[in-house]
């Protein structure tokens, strides 16, 4: 029997609210955190709105030893993992420090960092570019910062697979907390809200050009018409189910299935692999399908891809069988932040017994989902499912459940 | 043991002076070093001028036009090794089920070099602060985020199993490798194709090093730059490069007659919590990842025929991994070789792991231990056998090598002989 | 003859904008004869700095000089005396 893997901490930082109880609560009134880009000029670019975290002064929360050499991505990283730890109760100062891990997903580094560096490099000379360069950037800087900081010493990790990476991460903390490590901070978070950021992820053709914030972003509607880019994410603190009880931490749930899968080649006309991870992440669970209360939706808001979607969704459970949501209409999709994010929502809605909305989409009905509207709905769901594709082919499934 | 095992059955490397496994070899036996003038672009602005560049042409890989003005040289490298690595392997794709087979990119710094090149561009040189998009590249999205490699890879192999890249610093190569065991033990996938790549030589990357002194401002004689564990070395020599295996499950392999070059029997990393670039010098948590590696392959520090070292050729490095062979191999550590490729071919960033991993599994393979070039006078703080300057032929049944990194992730691999006695 | 002088202001300053401040040390207080490292700094927030004393001062330090100058005022002395040379 393997070990179970469970969550007792998080930490949130999300457009539409910093702070595990802020998000939660705007999530559940249905307050979006989308709105025209205030941290650089949009108006040369065609796409100009962002899920923007604002108000977040991270010498509020951080030593100034660390601001010179951190992109914005993992000061948020690093505030959410205190976060995280405070929450969970535990003192890692009581630990032995091999025993603690870090496992974070990245998607592209600290962009913004990087961008300023090469700015200084190409305008005023190599010289001028600073010696945090050579990690502040970098896809591993926020575990190895984490690391640091929290003097965990146990195996850590950093998984890269656009949005489908933060399922990946949370899932190798599991198999790490199966290993025999006692501790381990997952999740992710991403913060790519700068102009080279920007032409990069336009150049990734699935940015909505609305000017609105309340139809730029419509998964599953007809008028879907690309997504609205955010930043942010979540941090997780995960431990094996038997040492948390003894402590007595909370516990949020249980990561209990997951798989990832990979697209065939475009032009192959096969089916996407996104129902394969839904079943295989079933079967990991050693559950099935009617066990599972909620899925909350990839939702890239790409009509072809929302389609590929509810198709995936209805195969496993049937037309409307099984309520969908989709939260990250009112933060945008955070890249490898997004899912771990929907894990901490999905932790939550077990919790409190009540499914957070979808804001704005009047639902194509064609595709057959039962998708949540404005409004947060009651249910009791013992499990719920969240699903993450990245650019390129990505696919993950992952199921949490309540604690035993 | 209990459970599945993991073999390497097809492999392929790009390295500097060395591309495709004979070549490379080759220059490893022979002590030739890859190190020279950087041609890729002027470096007279800067501190280091030197490097160890591949003379690649993705044509020669069969990579196509469309797929050449996607990918970043990094990508391109990674696509060329995949090839020869399945090849290798035997494996006919069209047998298999897609969803079996997984890939396992590592790569430290992603499309670095695409991504400096396009902000130059967009940037106007630097003018601009709102870069133009206007000016980019239609693929620059693939450059933004490094999990385009994994993708690639994917395409090319026809895998549908998990994919993904993992992105761990300087050890990358080795924790690309180590992830692809993990999955392929647990069931996730039978094979993967794994390794890692990474083509970091370019102004950005060499004013950063430039900036914390890490590369060698040596540049009078560029191939004896590199100069690991010698009292005179001053840094690192930036190179380029990547290395692909085919992972299977053992008995699979075995069943079809695969050749095997190793089983890989432990991995581990651990992290040192301490600096984001700096090591302490009694090098506990590389001892300690070497010590579960070890234990993981049912392996005790004598059985270790060779020591494949990080060997970077910084001070501190040296000296960091050299007490952690002490500390973890006790007394074995003075009776067996260590030594540094990274003397001939530089340091690779990301993608050196899976090379040292080539270099290992071919040590076995030929029963010859690779040398370290440009060893004439060792650190006297470095007092383990390096190998100085010439291979040595010599049995290789297991081979530990070893992985340290920004961030500091240290990690371990230890390659062995299927058929080994266990315990 | 140049009256460019690096001083304590200028080094504080620097070090805050390289590398911030220890929120356990007064970095304005007698810091002269304080090791970096008990000021919290270590080399890689020496070299950041140092290399922004460089380009401000328009002068070249010694690899040595940043690992080697153990306090602000073993750094000051070796800064003003390159200073006086390149003047």
């Amino acid at each position: 029997m393997s070990v179970t893997a469970v969550v007792t901490g998080m930490g949130v930082a999300s457009p539409n609210g910093l702070g595990t109880k802020e998000f939660w609560s705007a999530t559940l009134n249905g307050k979006s955190g989308l709105g025209r880009i205030q941290s650089f000029n949009p108006a040369p670019y065609p796409a100009r709105l962002a899920g923007e975290i604002l108000g977040f002064e991270a010498r509020d929360h951080l030593p100034s030893r660390l601001i010179p050499q951190t992109d914005r991505m993992t000061r948020l990283a690093l505030v959410a993992t205190e976060w995280a730890l405070a929450d969970s109760g535990v003192n890692t100062a009581d630990m032995i420090e091999s025993d603690m891990g870090v496992t974070t997903a990245s998607s592209s580094g600290g962009f913004e960092f990087g961008q300023n560096e090469l700015r200084k490099l190409w305008s005023l000379g190599s010289e001028h570019v600073s010696a945090y360069q050579s990690f502040a950037w970098f896809y591993a800087v926020n575990s190895g910062q984490i690391s640091i900081r929290h003097r965990m010493k146990g195996p850590s990790s950093v998984i890269v697979s656009d949005q489908a990476g933060g399922l990946d991460a949370i899932a190798q903390a599991r198999r790490q907390i199966r290993k025999g490590v006692r501790l381990v901070v997952s999740g992710a978070v991403d913060a790519s809200i700068c102009p080279w950021g920007w032409v990069a992820q336009l150049a990734g053709g699935r940015l909505s050009t609305s000017e609105d914030p309340s139809t730029a972003y419509l998964p599953f509607d007809h008028r879907a018409s690309g997504h609205v880019p955010g930043e942010g994410g979540a941090i997780l603190v995960m431990e094996p189910a038997e040492t948390a009880r003894e402590r007595g931490a909370t516990i949020y749930g249980e990561i209990a299935g997951y798989a990832s899968t990979f697209d065939p080649q475009p032009g192959s006309n096969r089916e996407p692999g996104l129902r394969r991870a839904m079943l295989s992440a079933l079967a990991n669970a050693g559950m099935r399908a009617e066990d599972v209360g909620v899925v909350f939706a990839d939702a890239s808001a790409i009509p072809e891809l929302d389609r590929s979607e509810a198709e995936a969704i209805n195969a496993v459970f049937g037309r409307g069988g099984v309520p969908v949501t989709a939260p990250k209409t009112m933060t945008g999709r955070l890249y490898s932040g997004a899912a771990p994010l929907d894990i901490a929502a999905a932790l939550l809605c077990l919790r409190d017994g009540v499914i957070p909305p979808t804001v704005n989409v009047a639902p194509d009905t064609d595709l057959g989902l039962d998708l949540l509207g404005p409004e947060a709905r009651a249910a009791s769901p013992r499990s719920a499912m969240v699903l993450a594709r990245g650019h390129g082919g990505f696919n993950s499934a992952m199921v949490v459940r309540v604690p035993e | 043991m209990t459970g599945r095992r993991v073999a390497i059955t097809g492999m392929d490397v790009l390295a500097p002076g060395g591309i495709g496994v004979a070549s490379f070899w080759d220059l490893l036996t022979e002590g030739r070093t890859a190190t020279r003038g950087i041609t890729f672009f002027d470096p007279a602005p800067f501190r280091s001028r030197v490097a160890a560049e591949i003379d690649f042409d993705p044509y020669d890989f069969g990579l196509t036009p469309q797929v050449v003005r996607r990918t970043d040289r990094a990508a391109q490298l990674a696509l060329a090794a995949a090839r020869g690595a399945v090849s290798d392997s035997g494996l006919c794709s069209e047998e298999l089920d897609p969803g079996s087979i997984g890939v396992t990119i590592g790569s430290a710094v992603g499309a670095t070099m695409g991504l400096d090149q396009e902000y130059r561009v967009v940037s106007d040189g630097g003018r601009l602060d709102l870069v133009d998009h206007e000016y980019a590249v239609p693929h620059l999205y693939n450059h933004f985020v490094p999990s385009s490699f994994a993708t690639e890879v994917a395409w090319q192999v026809g895998a549908e199993g998990p994919c993904t890249v993992v992105s761990t610093g300087c050890t990358s190569g080795i924790d690309a490798v180590g992830y692809a065991v993990e999955l392929i033990r647990e069931g996730s996938a039978d094979i993967i194709v794994a390794g890692a790549t990474d083509a970091p030589i370019s102004p950005i990357t060499m004013a950063c090093f430039d900036a914390i002194k890490a590369t060698t401002p040596r540049y009078d004689s560029p191939e004896r730059a590199s100069r690991p564990f010698d009292n005179s070395r001053n840094g690192f020599v930036l190179g380029e490069g990547a290395a692909v295996f085919v992972l299977e499950e053992l008995d699979a392999a075995r069943a079809r007659g695969a050749h095997i070059y190793a089983e890989i029997a432990g991995y581990a990393t651990r992290s040192n919590a301490y600096h984001m670039t700096g090591l302490r010098r009694d090098g506990a948590e590389m001892a300690e990842a070497i010590e579960v590696a070890l234990d993981e392959g049912q392996l005790n520090p004598g059985d270790i025929d060779y020591i494949n070292a990080h060997g970077s050729g910084t001070k501190q490095n040296d000296r960091h991994e050299t007490a952690a062979f002490k500390k973890s191999l006790g007394h074995h550590a003075y009776r067996t070789p260590v030594s540094s490729i990274k003397s001939m071919i530089g340091h690779s960033l990301g993608a050196i792991g899976s090379i040292e991993i080539a270099a290992s599994a071919l040590a076995m393979e030929h029963s010859v231990v690779p040398p370290t070039a440009n060893l004439h006078t060792p650190d006297p703080e470095c007092d383990l056998d390096y190998v100085p300057l010439v291979a040595r032929d010599q049995i290789v049944d297991a081979v530990l090598t070893v992985g340290s990194g920004f961030g500091g992730f240290q990690s371990a691999m230890v390659l062995a002989r299927p058929d080994r006695r266990m315990p | 003859m140049s009256n460019k002088e690096f001083t304590l202001t200028d080094l504080r300053r620097i070090l805050r904008e390289a590398a911030g401040e220890d929120e356990s040390v007064d970095l304005d207080g007698d810091i002269l004869d304080v090791e970096f490292e008990e000021l919290g700094y270590e080399s890689l927030a020496l070299l950041e700095a140092g290399s922004r004393i460089e380009r401000e001062f328009n002068i070249r330090l010694d690899d040595e000089t940043l690992t080697e100058s153990m306090t602000p005022g073993s750094l000051i002395k070796v800064i003003n005396a390159q200073l006086a040379i390149t003047s």
